[in-house]
């Protein structure tokens, strides 16, 4: 059973009175647990396709159905509730709130469900748990190290426990022994959390752990 | 409101800076206008303490002040003759016939300034009928002679106003015996003496300046005003309680204050605005992938569009405390200016009100909501994948 299917999908941005393609006539399906790669230049458009799958954009033409929902025909509340219940982030730089700790970095999805405190505190502390950072609960992002900050924000995306993980070069900003260790933990996600990962990575290591690669080129799959 | 409140207040700790030049921005303006509305309301504190719900005042009609009013010595008398009016033990009517006129004296501490000071002849009754009046230093001027005993606020505001000086006004020179204290009311800005001896010093004969009555109770006021009234020998004056007197005198002051200061205060809080707007815009520049991240993750606009308003609105309720606290402190300070009403020197303290401090309050809150609302507009309206592009 696909969990994602993007069916004939166009996306175009306007710059002035010119329309700049950057999708052309996308078709993918994901299964469920299936760990996708997605690779390409720069500027192939990979990026964008995952902003469309993770309802952070929306198509020009085409539907994009996740878990059951086009996401293509919902409106911006709709979208914003949808992600917030079906989709974790990991992004390149980690993106965690510097204010906040790491407690209250993965905190943050939950405060939007209707959980009560200490609920919400029992899901932080899985969460943090499962990647190793139990100890680290009360650390400012500054005061973690690069792949630790990534560990946060991957316990930040799961916490809410979503259908579908994106990850936009999850290993980019990190050295090669945190690389290694984050990608550990997005395969330990994927086999014993059964979690869908789809990844875009420039990364040849990274897209070794993955199922599936698709490759992009100028708005197209090669 | 999702977004966690310490969020909100973790990040104006962080920029420590820019936060603080908002808030002592907003805190001035707040003082100001605070202390506006704070000299208004001392000027229509002290006027209307001035007046007692329990006398009357008869003047000319029409006019605003003691000071243009004038009653013949025949209508005076047929004033004493209305049956409400209460009785002294000895069978006299409960009246005080006063004059009053205006002195020039030089400042304490101006050099070659004068200063309208209000000059009013008594009668014996005149004491009684303000009852919240002591002669606290010296003593009571002799009836019959060219004594006098000036207020509190005089000797702190005028040269050659202590006890054993001597006064040259009206023809003469005037000994001051002692001091009074009428418990921070108007008449604290007053020299008083004898009336007879005034009348004849400022060419008063047969005529005063007003007269001061007590009616037999307070609620015999309409029943006065109604004899009063129906005699068509006083056609030419008017009565009226001496609280709503004084109250009336310090309306135009109040307002002319409020106006004025107003006017200037809104002018200055656009500068306060146009601050909280920069630091706001920074604000949003500064945080546009946690904008985008918060978005990713489900938060909706008006989640983000509140977040940085209450920021806005934190800062600007800051300074709104801040410029309050320190415009508490103005009740410590004596000032004066010349009464429209009196055209004599008025010495009154600054006076803080509850309404004063929710007024400042909003004003704060205003300038807050003005100067956060474009930015914040501006963060909730972040395309999700233009600010995360912005990392």
């Amino acid at each position: 059973m696909s969990i994602v299917n993007v069916k004939n999908v166009f996306k175009s941005y306007w710059r002035d009175s010119m329309e700049i393609p950057v999708l052309r006539n996308i078709s993918i399906e994901v299964p469920e647990g299936e760990f996708l790669g997605l690779m390409g230049p720069s500027g192939s458009g990979k990026t964008t396709l995952l902003n469309l799958i993770a309802g952070i954009d929306q198509p020009t033409k085409g539907s994009i159905v996740v878990a059951g929902t086009d996401v293509a025909k919902l409106n911006e509340s709709q979208l914003a509730k949808w992600r917030a219940q079906n989709v974790g982030f990991v992004f390149q730089f980690y993106n965690l709130l510097p204010v906040l700790t790491a407690f209250e970095n993965v905190e943050l999805p939950l405060l939007l469900s209707k959980l009560s405190k200490k609920e919400r505190k029992e899901h932080v502390e899985f969460a943090l748990k499962v990647v190793g950072l139990e100890d680290r609960i009360k650390h400012y992002p500054k005061q973690l190290s690069g792949g630790q900050e990534q560990r946060v924000a991957i316990a930040r995306a799961i916490v809410t426990d979503p259908t579908l993980l994106i990850a936009d070069e999850p290993t980019g900003d990190l050295d090669k022994t945190s690389a290694e260790e984050i990608l550990k933990l997005l395969v330990q996600l994927n086999t014993d959390f059964k979690k869908t990962i789809v990844m875009v990575t420039h990364d040849p290591r990274a897209a070794e752990r993955a199922h599936t690669i698709k490759h992009l080129d100028k708005g197209e799959l090669t | 409101m999702k977004i966690p409140l310490k969020y909100i207040v973790r990040n104006l700790r962080t920029r420590k800076l820019t936060t603080a030049l908002t808030v002592t921005g907003i805190s001035l303006v707040v003082f100001v206008f605070a202390a506006v509305l704070m000299m208004a309301h001392g000027i229509q504190k002290t006027l209307v303490q001035t007046g007692s719900d329990e006398n009357v005042i008869v003047l000319r009609k029409a006019a605003t002040a003691e000071i243009t009013s004038i009653i013949m010595q025949d209508q005076a008398n047929v004033v004493q003759t209305i049956p409400s009016i209460s009785k002294l033990p000895n069978g006299k009517p409960f009246i005080s016939n006063e004059i009053v006129a205006i002195i020039n004296l030089p400042y304490s501490q101006k050099e070659n300034g004068l200063g309208n000071v209000t000059v009013r002849g008594v009668a014996p009754e005149g004491f009684q009928l303000r009852s919240n009046l002591n002669v606290t230093a010296g003593r009571m001027f002799t009836w019959g002679s060219r004594e006098i005993v000036v207020g509190s606020s005089i000797k702190k505001r005028f040269k050659g106003t202590n006890i054993g000086d001597k006064v040259k006004f009206g023809g003469d020179e005037w000994s001051i015996v002692g001091s009074f204290d009428a418990g921070g009311n108007g008449f604290d800005s007053e020299i008083w003496g004898d009336q007879i001896q005034l009348a004849q010093a400022f060419g008063y004969t047969g005529a005063y300046s007003s007269l001061l009555i007590r009616l037999n109770n307070q609620n015999s006021f309409a029943q006065f005003q109604e004899e009063f009234n129906k005699d068509l020998r006083l056609q030419t004056l008017e009565v009226k309680r001496e609280k709503k007197f004084y109250e009336e005198q310090s309306e135009d002051m109040a307002l002319f204050i409020r106006i004025l200061g107003i006017a200037v205060t809104v002018i200055f809080s656009l500068g306060a605005m146009i601050g909280a707007m920069i630091t706001m815009y920074a604000a949003v520049s500064n945080r546009t992938v946690e904008i985008g991240t918060l978005r990713a993750l489900g938060f909706r606009r008006m989640n983000v569009l509140t977040a940085f308003l209450i920021e806005s609105l934190s800062i600007s309720l800051f300074g709104g405390m801040i410029g309050l606290f320190l415009a508490s402190f103005l009740q410590f300070f004596d000032i004066s200016m010349i009464n429209f009403g009196s055209f004599a020197e008025l010495a009154f303290k600054f006076s803080l009100s509850p309404s004063i401090i929710l007024n400042s309050f909003i004003f704060s809150v205003m300038m807050g909501f003005v100067g956060g609302f474009l930015p914040s507009v501006r963060a909730s309206r972040l395309k999700i994948v233009n600010a995360l592009r912005s990392s």
